[in-house]
């Protein structure tokens, strides 16, 4: 984990990304929050946090007795949501540090071209 | 949540020392704190204070709803590991293994088994041979396998190695998760449980200076860094916690900042980092210290820089 954000965000983060990646499908179980507190040492209260953050957005839902499960669609809306962090996310860093090293707007979009087509 | 620990006004005077002054503290059930302060700061004379060790000079405290000095139930349900903890002559670890389920009911003896093989503890040695940190060990197993409702760790790894430490950490997590507890754990390793903690209590010069959930603790303050220019634009009008200059470069800790905040920052070419738990206990408690010269404040500035 590292400081600059709440942990349990964090904790959030990982498991969406483990959706994203389909390492968790939809449907599956994720693991327990005392499984995250575990493996990631870190307070049980924090990772239960995290989990439930999900949970409010949809993303993770409870079956009582059972544990928690990827809900079907999670994946597709967590792409969209991601899409649209992506500009203010990736795309603003970039074009302000190629500004600082003064490459130009166009050697920029060559630079993403050869990237992607290579 | 219900409180288990309530003290009012607590104080404790030695001579010419207030070691406790005026303390209002209150612990909820199931959770881990974290007590942390500088050498002498308080932390182990509130502790004996809270466990029925040391006589309060005055303020009320209640453990378990009730006063707990020379209170069988109420000490039956508390486990004190300190630092210094002293054996009888001759003792083994095992001596110390099999008479601990006489004070504490919850005991678990297979548990305590294998923490002895994970800190592979010899049991036949008598005590006062043992290394230091074998002697720590001997400590936090007793402090883990008596699952009392309330324990309290006062600086149990003195001497524990890296490996043993992680051990401890993973071990109480793990049984904690499984029997929900309070745990009050005092230490100046504070990076190194940071994110064990569900509640930050800090103590300075016998009064306590925060007692804060630790996430939002730990996002209360930033650290930025750039020109001075830059810095002190951002600066003004704000707290500063602490602030290193180097030539034409500063850095400041500041309060909480916003996401429009972080984002105004980076738009005026400065740094934004995080404030570890640690820098945070540390700059809120160390006030008596002398000011850096300016040889010291530029290594600390750029220790900064590269962590």
């Amino acid at each position: 984990m590292d400081d600059s954000r709440p942990i349990f965000v964090q904790i959030a983060e990982l498991i969406e990304n483990d959706i994203l990646a389909g390492t968790l499908p939809e449907e599956s179980q994720v693991p327990s929050t005392n499984e995250f507190a575990a493996f990631h040492r870190i307070n049980p209260a924090t990772a239960g946090k995290g989990v439930n953050l999900l949970v409010d957005e949809g993303i993770l839902y409870k079956r009582r007795g059972i544990g928690m499960f990827v809900a079907t669609g999670a994946r597709e809306r967590l792409v969209s949501k991601r899409r649209e962090q992506f500009q203010t996310q990736y795309v603003r860093p970039l074009v302000t540090e190629a500004a600082k090293l003064g490459i130009s707007g166009a050697a920029l979009v060559d630079m993403i071209r050869e990237e992607n087509d290579a | 949540m219900t409180a288990v620990v309530e003290a009012r006004g607590l104080t404790k005077r030695y001579k010419n020392v207030t070691a406790v002054d005026h303390v209002d503290l209150t612990i909820e059930e199931n959770t881990i704190y974290g007590l942390l302060g500088r050498n002498g700061a308080g932390k182990t004379t509130l502790m004996q204070l809270l466990t029925g060790q040391e006589f309060a000079g005055s303020g009320s405290i209640r453990v378990f709803g009730e006063d707990p000095v020379e209170n069988a139930r109420v000490l039956s349900r508390i486990s004190f590991i300190k630092e210094s903890q002293k054996y009888p002559e001759d003792f083994t670890a095992r001596h110390v293994l099999r008479s601990a389920p006489w004070f504490f009911p919850e005991w678990d003896a297979e548990f305590a088994d294998r923490l002895v093989a994970d800190f592979r503890l010899p049991l036949k040695t008598r005590i006062k041979k043992l290394s230091r940190g074998q002697l720590s060990a001997i400590g936090v197993i007793t402090g883990l396998a008596s699952r009392a409702p309330l324990t309290f760790f006062d600086e149990p790894y003195l001497g524990l190695d890296a490996v043993a430490r992680q051990i401890f950490y993973d071990r109480l997590l793990e049984d904690y998760a499984e029997h929900p507890r309070t745990v009050v754990l005092s230490t100046h390793l504070i990076d190194e449980v940071g994110d064990l903690l569900e509640h930050v209590i800090v103590i300075d010069d016998g009064a306590i200076v925060i007692d804060q959930d630790a996430e939002s603790l730990r996002g209360s303050a930033s650290t930025i860094a750039g020109t001075a220019a830059a810095v002190d634009a951002f600066t003004a009008g704000r707290e500063v916690l602490h602030s290193e200059r180097l030539g034409g470069l500063a850095t400041a800790t500041v309060g909480r900042l916003s996401a429009a905040e972080r984002a105004e920052a980076s738009a005026a070419g400065l740094e934004v980092g995080p404030v570890s738990l640690q820098q945070l206990v540390v700059r809120t408690t160390a006030g008596s210290v002398p000011a850096a010269t300016s040889a010291d404040a530029s290594t600390s500035f750029d220790k900064e820089q590269s962590a």
